[in-house]
């Protein structure tokens, strides 16, 4: 097991693409971290040049302290899972999960004892002679993981690990993987485009676009309080009401409602400042009576119903356009009534300049600190 | 044997994953050691003997002889002699109506023919015919033509027995159209494969529409086959073209004869230079068919450009 | 009415045509079904008088068991010389970057599709007399691998293409050296594409008549495809008898191999698996 340590990290492809900008990243021992980010944001090439797939343009990445920058992939002592689980297809089971091994020349009785354990471990027992092909997209995923883990590497690195699984049975293995690395306690990095799985998953998410990280903080600080409006439009499974308006005594004039500044950042803003409003649906509350003017509320129309299943999405179409909230399931109002949307104490986000506005004093030490907007 | 990869989620506009980079950790030092068994061996059989060919062409080189040990440069001499030769101007001519009568037209239309109407049939019918156009492509050319000599023998042959004209002696008689056909008989499931296979990738919507509309065979070749294969046509005629100009079996069935009457380039070439021995002489031959070879090579790739550009467009 | 002969018509042409087809097709074959097993073969296809003596001719000659080992000796050498140059060179183009590296291959495919045995006779003959190869089984080796290589590679680079590199990688992660890679995994990965240009490569020189005539003198030497056309009688007749067993004996293996290969792979066609 082992910490991450890197400084610096630059990536230029041939041809001038800058995967990677002087990235800085701590990783820590035991840790389960996520890098999320649309397509081409760099978090695969991260992943890579950590694996040491792709040489570092510039920067070091440090393993438990010692610099492996240089280093070829295979003494830096890492499992990894490829997207397609690059399992060989003409070997079976118990020989691909063995496969570390045999490289690193350990004995064939020891080599297949461990793969054994691993097999077991990841309930892969009666397997071991098929082949590949002859598995289920499940079960493949679960070999995969059974080769990385074998050798008891320092670090783990998944490449998009869930991506080939169908819906259902994505859900099932996100639970077992978390389950796995609770039990290895192996400092884990995976890579995801898909926001609700590094919320489920990750101790701490990098989200990253255009080779840098735009906000580090833990699934909690990184929903609630995204720091800058590209974090803010890509997490959440229902996209967060961002709305824009001006800060004028205190208050904000936004889509019609006043709301007021919030408490931890009165003050910061100048009068007359152009200001994005961010409030999630989940943090709305609807109300078929007129809301109490002087705590603000969104006014509007009733258009649109969306069931998600437990809850609804409402969409209010009001002045400055559709203001989304949920609504808990059996109080949906009808479409055509009007309708309010009353934001919870706390919940309301502040952007200028696309970036949050926080407290001067590091009240939010958490989310603040690694800020990561380079 | 395929990898299990559904599409992958994260193929961005940089794609690095796809850029090639060595995924074996080679090296270049190591690649180049790969690679250079292969082009070395390019190079000394196959790209120096067309590159020598241009020296030899300009000396008067022979096989036995003071020549042999101590040639001369005779400049472009060789070249003037064969260009007015008269066993060449005949050798051109008998080339010409071999590859046109053979290549173009007889493998092309035959092949297409037998494709198009076992377009749907299945079953042994089908097998037997493909199974035996086929087995003349595939076998040995040494067998295949010694095969057509006892078919056309002129006491015993199967042929002379069959149509009860004893003592004919077709290969004496008839020394081009006997290797015409028998390169028709030997070359015609190339295009028959292709064609087939051409003809099967024509939606089946198209023939139906034909059909419905009422239009005879041809109709229905000429508006919904012909357009979808065209791009074949061509470059499918190239490329037996290239195969026929270069075929020497039919040596093997006349040698050439008799008296030069069935005497194409790639016999030509092999009577002058290795039969009378005048290889610098042969040697412009070579040069000639090379380059003739290059014409279709390149009127080939150009085809095939067209091709894949007329498909990126559609 | 009218349209009844028409259909009627139509299936007679049809029928016509498909006869001619087959009776076209089958007729230079029946001599080489028939004449091995009969008794007295003649020049003409006839129903044999069963025997398998002609066999027994065939074993007694001295040349002629002898120039099928050498078929197969040149067949493999250059099979083995072939696939292993090109796998390696096909390996190599396929996963590093080298500038140029598809415009080098085009031209190597044009360079062996214009430079064919046949119009660079002369050059070939030449230079296998001055480095000695004429009259060695090595020469024709030599000369036949150079003109197979570039499609070889070609054919090769398409199929190491086409496999992903995150096999390679996996072995990488896991601390294989490049060569325990290309013994571990890319061997095997890419065994069928090494089997179909093995099976492509083998079928072009058993049939290669041309290089070995040329450069071949001993009888000894010969491999099948020469040695057929001195089989003579002490007449100076076609040794007809020997002649038929040969030629079955010689084109069985060709046969068996077309059957292999279109039951194990599908008779893909890229390029013709035979030129």
């Amino acid at each position: 097991m082992a910490d991450i340590t890197i400084r610096g990290l630059t990536k230029v492809y041939p041809g001038g693409v800058r995967a990677l900008d002087a990235l800085d990243l701590d990783v820590a021992e035991g840790e389960f971290f996520a890098l999320l980010g649309p397509s081409g944001c760099g978090k695969t090439t991260l992943l890579r040049t950590i694996a040491g797939l792709e040489t570092a343009t510039d920067g070091t990445i440090r393993l438990a302290g010692s610099d492996v920058t240089r280093l070829p992939p295979g003494r830096r002592d890492v499992g990894m899972v490829f997207q397609d689980y690059a399992l060989f297809p003409h070997i079976n089971v118990l020989d691909n999960i063995a496969y570390p091994l045999r490289v690193k020349r350990a004995a064939r009785a020891d080599r297949y004892r461990r793969a054994k354990d691993a097999a077991g471990l990841l309930g892969l027992l009666g397997l071991d002679g098929r082949r590949p092909a002859e598995l289920s997209g499940g079960q493949q995923q679960r070999v995969a993981l059974a080769r990385a883990l074998v050798a008891e590497p320092r670090i783990f690195l998944l490449d998009e690990p869930l991506s080939n699984l169908d819906a259902r049975l994505r859900l099932e293995a996100r639970t077992q993987l978390k389950r796995l690395q609770l039990h290895l306690g192996v400092t884990t990095v995976f890579v995801t485009h898909d926001q609700a799985e590094a919320l489920a998953l990750a101790d701490r998410i990098a989200v990253m676009e255009a080779g840098r990280i735009r906000q580090l903080g833990t699934p909690v600080e990184v929903f609630r309080r995204p720091a800058n409006l590209f974090v803010a439009a890509f997490i959440g499974s229902t996209p967060m009401n961002l709305l824009p308006g001006t800060v004028r005594d205190a208050s904000v004039t936004v889509a019609g409602a006043r709301l007021p500044v919030p408490d931890d950042v009165r003050g910061e803003i100048p009068d007359g400042t152009d200001v994005v409003c961010g409030v999630r649906p989940e943090y709305l509350d609807f109300s078929e009576v007129p809301a109490d003017p002087a705590g603000g509320a969104f006014g509007g129309t009733v258009s649109v119903i969306e069931h998600l299943g437990g809850s609804s999405l409402v969409t209010l179409d009001g002045e400055g356009g559709p203001v989304r909230v949920v609504v808990a399931e059996g109080s949906e109002p009808e479409p055509g009534t009007e309708g309010w949307a009353v934001p919870r104490p706390g919940r309301v986000l502040l952007y200028r300049d696309g970036e949050l506005v926080t407290a001067a004093a590091p009240a939010m030490a958490p989310t603040i600190k690694d800020g990561g907007q380079g | 044997m395929a990898p299990p990869t559904s599409p992958r989620a994260d193929l961005g506009p940089p794609a690095p994953r796809d850029a090639g980079d060595d995924a074996a950790g080679l090296g270049r030092g190591r690649a180049a050691a790969f690679v250079a068994p292969a082009l070395v061996l390019i190079a000394v059989f196959l790209v120096f003997p067309a590159l020598w060919t241009l020296y030899l062409g300009t000396t008067d080189y022979r096989l036995t002889g003071i020549a042999a040990s101590d040639p001369k440069f005779v400049g472009a001499d060789n070249y003037g002699d064969v260009l007015g030769d008269g066993d060449f101007h005949r050798s051109l001519w008998l080339t010409l109506q071999f590859v046109v009568g053979s290549a173009v037209l007889g493998q092309t239309v035959l092949g297409f023919a037998i494709a198009w109407v076992m377009r749907d049939r299945r079953g042994l019918l089908r097998r037997l015919v493909e199974g035996l156009v086929l087995l003349a492509w595939i076998l040995p050319g040494s067998v295949i033509a010694f095969l057509w000599i006892a078919l056309l023998d002129r006491d015993g042959g199967t042929l002379n027995a069959l149509l009860g004209t004893p003592g004919t002696a077709w290969l004496l008689d008839h020394p081009m159209a006997c290797i015409v056909v028998f390169n028709i008989w030997r070359g015609t499931a190339f295009s028959m494969m292709l064609y087939g296979a051409a003809i099967g990738n024509v939606p089946p919507s198209h023939l139906e529409t034909a059909r419905l509309a009422g239009a005879s065979t041809w109709q229905t070749l000429r508006d919904a086959v012909l357009p979808r294969i065209r791009g074949h046509v061509l470059t499918s005629l190239l490329l037996v073209s290239l195969w026929t100009f270069n075929d020497f079996t039919p040596f093997l069935i006349t040698a050439g004869g008799p008296d030069g009457r069935s005497e194409i380039m790639s016999v030509y070439v092999y009577r002058t230079a290795l039969g009378d021995g005048r290889l610098g002489f042969g040697a412009a031959i070579s040069l000639i068919m090379i380059l003739i070879n290059l014409v279709i090579a390149l009127l080939y790739l150009r085809a095939l450009r067209d091709r894949s550009r007329k498909a990126a467009v559609a | 009415m009218n349209e009844t002969v028409r259909e009627v018509l139509r299936r007679i042409g049809l029928a016509t045509f498909v006869s001619a087809v087959l009776g076209f097709f089958s007729l230079p074959l029946l001599w080489l079904a028939f004449a091995p097993f009969d008794a007295d073969p003649g020049i003409s296809a006839s129903l044999p008088e069963f025997t398998l003596h002609n066999f027994q001719l065939l074993m007694d000659n001295p040349y002629a068991l002898a120039s099928l080992r050498n078929s197969v000796l040149l067949a493999v050498g250059t099979a083995a010389l072939v696939v292993t140059a090109a796998a390696l060179a096909a390996y190599a183009l396929s996963r590093v970057r080298v500038p140029g590296r598809d415009a080098l291959l085009y031209v190597l495919l044009l360079l062996s599709s214009i430079i064919t045995g046949t119009a660079a006779m002369v050059p070939i003959f030449l230079l296998a007399f001055n480095l000695h190869l004429v009259d060695s089984r090595l020469g024709v080796i030599l000369v036949l691998t150079g003109g197979l290589l570039p499609a070889a590679i070609f054919l090769l680079k398409d199929f190491t293409d086409a496999t992903p590199t995150s096999y390679e990688e996996a072995a990488r992660v896991f601390g294989a050296s490049p060569l325990q890679i290309l013994r571990h995994v890319v061997v095997p990965v890419i065994r069928p594409g090494l089997a179909t240009v093995t099976v492509w490569t083998v079928a072009q020189v058993w049939g290669d008549f041309l290089m070995p005539f040329l450069l071949l003198r001993d009888p000894d030497k010969a491999p099948a495809s020469v040695i057929m056309y001195t089989f003579y009688t002490e007449g100076g007749q076609p040794d007809l008898p020997l002649i038929s067993t040969f030629s079955l004996l010689y084109s069985l293996p060709v046969v068996l191999m077309y059957l292999f290969v279109s039951r194990r792979y599908g008779f893909r066609f890229h390029g013709g698996i035979k030129r």
